[in-house]
């Protein structure tokens, strides 16, 4: 059976993305960095599924590893799955510059990196999906996130170009927009209940806007609505408010 | 907001930590003064309802699956549908299982949960080989059958420590459907004669009739059934409808309950009539609607369930469909069951008898009436079912549970009384 790529795989949505399309049967390659504390989940999911999980270790900033991790595969993946994230206060990341550099390389330019090098590869092969992991904070720039926003707003149009590029070769890339989601990250914000996706639902909702070939995704689904609100309020009103 | 229960009453402010590893969760109970572990919510009370709640559905890794055998081992909050979605593809399924796959392993065995195999396979710990659980102390102990602390968690109600991993045992299938019966009866004596007619099957339920009225009391479709043998184990979830809002209160009023029931009756052919359905409808039919609950509108409900001796229950039976009719206050589903003797455990809820389900929006009068039941339950030597109760009152509580002053100098003994508790737990002293 096919192997998936999914990188940055320590995240809570990583981790239930990896169980969702092992349950559908595909073996999985686990991206990441320090990737033997995923030993755990390795033997979660073949225990589970019965599928093959290896851990590959992976930074994503670290580029000019990309292209060797890539070639070293031992069988191509039919299919790359890119989470990883990267988000601090926003307060922290205007005060110090190192944070908002990282939130740009992972987020954006790491992202950029490796998904060159599979598109390359999937364009020749004339097969393949991709699948990034982006977020509505992308969809317009507010004062309370804009740096994690601005990088992840890149990595939208990164998607949306990469579909353009690929649709004659039959690759199909879907964008992921995850509004509220209860995980780590999040434990500690009071997140309002109707909003908020749990993880296992969010990996449900990728793999089948995946497997249906579908170009953006919101989940949950009413984030799509909320966006498009948000998205147009006029600027000379929305530089005043507080959202 | 916080956490809330299946039953959407009441609502408590509630501070949530995740279960992730054992290392802070030592921490987190050194350094809380009372707490009670959290499953999947899908109790329908204040069971696991507390200022402190420890969210344990993160913690959920599959550990060791012996293939050959059936024996699964898992942490805690692993979901039952979790289980399903690994076993039954390779030919195994649960010994036991509720009515809904919703809930997590730690929580099966803290409610020591039944199904519709409890007259020949009892509760759900009859498939627990072992435990491990974080005490109040901090400790991590091992238990299994004939352990103190096994009788006491299995059914504890989270109140004896953190369950952590489980090892269980499954049920060989050759099948992913289920051959079934449908038995349609005509009174309450007719009931029970078709329970007992049916009881060497495996499976067993009935749906009763809450609103029909004097000698139609008691009418239901009882569903009996067993795996077939087809060798065809070809299992996927159901995709799940969705309840996206709370229905004005209005919408569950007698009328529309009653063309509930009436719509449910008159669908099932006269006499006995045979199906051939897959899990997931034989099991688990209310899972397959998100959020059920809602439809009780936003002020939430309870499910009422007791239990009484098998030689009391046509009385107590008729004894209380009668005040539930005339009281006018239906409802959506009522499930009645024949239960087999009782185990060892100190807390868990059946015993040799009939036991009856219901559900009731919770509105002025309701409360009354309900205390109203309880005398009649607690006449007829019966109990009520702690993982679905929200109101019993500690005298109601003690009468159905013998064993509850050995739980309590357990828990006593092991400074579990001042660590673990619930709403309900300080409701009924226990």
């Amino acid at each position: 059976m096919s192997y998936i790529l999914i990188i940055g795989a320590k995240s809570d949505i990583a981790k239930e993305v990896a169980r969702v399309y092992a349950k559908n049967g595909y073996n999985l390659y686990l991206a990441a960095r320090d990737s033997l504390s995923l030993e755990d989940l390795k033997h979660d999911i073949e225990i589970r599924s019965g599928v093959n999980v290896e851990l590959k270790e992976f930074d994503i900033t670290s580029y000019d590893t990309h292209e060797e991790f890539y070639r070293s595969l031992k069988k191509r993946p039919i299919g790359v799955i890119v989470i990883s994230g990267y988000m601090v206060e926003q307060k922290t990341a205007q005060k110090e510059w190192i944070e908002t550099l990282n939130t740009v390389n992972v987020n954006y330019t790491g992202a950029l990196s490796i998904l060159n090098i599979v598109a390359n590869d999937f364009e020749k092969e004339q097969r393949g999906f991709i699948v990034g992991v982006s977020s509505v904070a992308g969809d317009r720039g507010r004062k309370a996130n804009y740096i994690y926003g601005s990088a992840k707003a890149g990595f939208s149009a990164y998607l949306s170009g990469l579909r353009n590029r690929l649709y004659e070769s039959g690759v199909t890339v879907l964008t992921v927009k995850p509004g509220f989601v209860e995980t780590k990250m999040t434990e500690n914000l009071d997140l309002p209940q109707k909003l908020t996706a749990q993880p296992q639902e969010v990996a449900e909702d990728i793999f089948n806007a995946q497997q249906k070939g579908r170009n953006v995704l919101y989940t949950k689904p009413i984030w799509m609505i909320i966006m498009l609100i948000i998205k147009h309020i006029p600027e000379f009103m929305f530089k005043k408010m507080s959202i | 907001m916080g956490l809330i229960s299946w039953g959407m009453y009441p609502i408590i402010k509630n501070k949530k930590i995740s279960l992730r590893d054992t290392k802070t969760l030592h921490t987190y109970i050194n350094s809380t003064d009372e707490f009670i572990p959290y499953g999947n919510g899908r109790s329908y009370g204040d069971s696991a309802l507390n200022e402190n709640i420890l969210y344990c559905k993160t913690y959920n890794n599959f550990l060791d699956f012996d293939v050959q055998n059936g024996i699964l081992t898992c942490q805690a909050g692993v979901l039952l549908s979790e289980i399903l979605d690994s076993v039954i593809k390779r030919g195994w399924f649960l010994k036991v299982t509720p009515g809904t796959k919703l809930i997590t392993l730690g929580g099966a065995i803290a409610s020591d949960v039944h199904g519709k195999n409890h007259h020949t396979q009892g509760c759900f710990s009859e498939c627990v080989e072992e435990f491990t659980i974080m005490l109040a102390s901090g400790e991590i102990k091992s238990c299994k059958k004939g352990d103190e602390l096994f009788h006491a968690t299995c059914g504890g109600m989270g109140l004896t420590g953190v369950i952590l991993t489980a090892k269980i045992s499954l049920k060989k299938i050759n099948s992913a459907f289920i051959n079934q019966t449908t038995i349609k009866t005509k009174n309450l004596a007719e009931t029970f004669e078709a329970f007992e007619n049916y009881k060497d099957i495996q499976y067993s339920v009935a749906w009763i009739d809450c609103l029909a009225k004097n000698e139609e009391i008691g009418k239901c479709l009882l569903m009996v059934g067993d795996f077939a043998d087809d060798g065809n184990l070809e299992y996927k979830s159901k995709k799940r409808l969705s309840i996206p809002f709370n229905f004005p209160s209005f919408a569950l009023n007698s009328l529309s309950v009653k063309a509930f029931n009436w719509l449910y009756y008159a669908k099932a052919k006269d006499g006995v009539s045979k199906q051939r359905v897959s899990i997931d409808t034989f099991f688990y039919p209310l899972d397959a609607i998100e959020n059920w609950n809602r439809i009780y509108g936003k002020n939430g409900f309870t499910q009422y369930q007791f239990i009484l001796p098998k030689e009391q229950s046509f009385e107590g039976l008729k004894e209380i469909l009668t005040k539930i009719s005339d009281s006018g206050k239906g409802s959506f589903l009522a499930v009645l069951k024949l239960y087999s003797k009782e185990n060892e455990n100190y807390l868990s809820f059946p015993l040799e008898g009939y036991s009856l389900a219901l559900d009731f929006k919770i509105e002025v009068g309701l409360f009354e009436l309900l205390n109203a039941l309880d005398e009649v339950v607690v006449k007829y030597g019966g109990r009520i079912y702690l993982t679905k109760d929200v109101r019993v009152s500690k005298e109601t509580f003690e009468k159905g549970y013998p064993k509850i002053e050995q739980f309590r100098d357990f828990r006593s003994k092991n400074y579990m009384d001042k660590k673990l508790n619930s709403l309900q737990s300080k409701r009924v002293k226990i």
